[in-house]
């Protein structure tokens, strides 16, 4: 392991004190489950890693004003994945909680690291995409909000600022008569990343869809909207066939590489496969 | 990067301990306290051989920075029995001599009594998947499974 010092703030305002005039030479750790790799191996070359896990404030799930759920940043995946409020309310965040790593990674891993280190793979990225959450920053200028549909700015790249801190996900009341779902495919279930990822959230009225929202990770340098998809459904009864022209419109929003884990022509067609698989799922839970 | 004291519960002991800032929980545990069943498969959290309990949830130790531990539990294999009686888990891994090379072992039952605590009940596929986090390279999980069923009382299969 390289070495550097390490800061052990307990309030948010120690966190940004502590990180103040170092720039890129500062690293924060949570669960560390991307970052040690990060540090054994010498990608990253930190003087100063600040360590999250004693500030509690980042660690609580609780009820927002407007009905929705805070999710600190530093929530870890497990408690994401049992939570009852966010299995019954946000099906596709506590799905997509699930898939990440395995349980000895899940009980270390949190929301904000898997959101702040930015992969295109980052499996749930796409449920709050979907889910039209916000991201509260803190920085020295104060507290800014940022919806997640513009967080990420490339690979491994977001809209925090060196000085910046991710605090906590605002992921709003769903809407009566909505459902989501996650899925990705992987060769594996559990220590996999996506080859594909695909969330859909759907909300009914009088029988046809009201809003749709489909975001797609693993086919582009961020995870992506189908927003194409997403218009071919609004205002229209949700039949199958409907459903599989939208998944057939979502490709279009891919722009995938072909690596290790899957060619750029097997990705396009996991993304129409994924896309009507959750288009369905979120349909059900609508109450269609 | 001057040495800072580490204090938390290690098998039920109070231990004070001198940690770099940079080292991890894993190299703490063997390095500083001698407690050398959690071992170093992978380094990045993929083989399960480093698994401990923190807090009574089961993590990867080599993904920890030992600082990270402060003010909390940590129980490792050699926590496990209680006194000199062996946890039901430990003796079915003995009678059924699920442990070939040995070296995932330490890390299997810490995830396996972390299943059990939660799930005294599980079926296969809960079983299954709740070693799925550790690798054993001499491939030996049928006789793990067979002995984590044995263990928890249940019927590989029934819940």
């Amino acid at each position: 392991m390289r070495r550097f010092d390490l800061a052990l703030p307990t309030s948010v305002d120690d966190c940004l004190k502590a990180m103040a005039g170092h720039g890129p030479d500062v690293k924060l750790v949570a669960g560390g489950t991307d970052l040690l790799p990060q540090l054994k191996n010498s990608l990253l070359k930190p003087a100063l890693v600040v360590d999250l896990s004693g500030v509690k404030e980042l660690r609580a799930i609780e009820r927002d004003a407007g009905g929705g759920l805070r999710i600190g940043a530093a929530v870890t995946a497990r408690e994401l994945e049992q939570d009852a409020r966010v299995r019954a309310e946000y099906p596709a965040i506590a799905e997509s909680a699930a898939l990440v790593g395995s349980i000895q990674i899940r009980n270390l891993a949190t929301l904000g690291g898997n959101l702040c280190n930015a992969a295109p793979s980052a499996d749930m990225a796409p449920p709050l995409i979907a889910l039209e959450a916000e991201a509260v920053i803190a920085g020295p200028k104060g507290r800014r909000r940022v919806p997640m549909a513009t967080f990420f700015q490339g690979v491994r790249r977001t809209v925090l600022g060196p000085d910046e801190l991710l605090l906590e996900l605002i992921v709003p009341k769903p809407a009566p008569r909505s459902g989501g779902n996650y899925l990705r495919h992987t060769p594996r279930r559990e220590l996999d990343i996506a080859v594909v990822g695909v969330a859909s959230q759907l909300t009914l009225t009088d029988g046809v869809c009201a809003k749709a929202r489909i975001a797609l990770a693993s086919v582009a340098p961020t995870p992506v909207r189908a927003i194409e998809a997403e218009h071919a459904l609004e205002g229209q009864p949700l039949t199958s066939e409907r459903i599989e022209a939208a998944a057939t419109l979502a490709v279009s929003a891919a722009s995938p590489i072909s690596d290790q884990r899957g060619s750029a022509e097997y990705r396009r067609h996991l993304v129409r496969v994924l896309t009507r698989r959750t288009l369905t799922t979120a349909r059900e839970r609508a109450g269609a | 990067m001057a040495k800072q004291i580490l204090r938390c519960t290690v098998n039920d002991e109070d231990v004070e301990v001198l940690v770099p800032p940079y080292q991890t929980l894993l190299d703490a545990l063997r390095e500083e306290l001698g407690l050398t069943g959690p071992k170093e498969g992978c380094g990045t959290g993929d083989c399960g051989a480093c698994s401990v309990h923190v807090d009574g949830k089961l993590v990867a130790s080599c993904l920890m920075l030992a600082l990270q531990a402060r003010g909390r539990t940590v129980k490792t294999i050699e926590g496990l029995a209680k006194d000199d009686v062996l946890h039901p888990l430990q003796e079915a891994f003995v009678r059924l001599g699920v442990p070939q090379c040995g070296f995932c072992i330490p890390g299997v039952l810490m995830a396996a009594a972390a299943l059990l605590a939660d799930n005294p009940r599980p079926t296969e596929s809960e079983i299954r998947y709740g070693i799925a986090g550790n690798l054993c390279r001499c491939t030996g999980y049928t006789k793990m499974l067979d002995a984590i069923t044995e263990a928890a009382g249940t019927v590989a299969g029934g819940t």
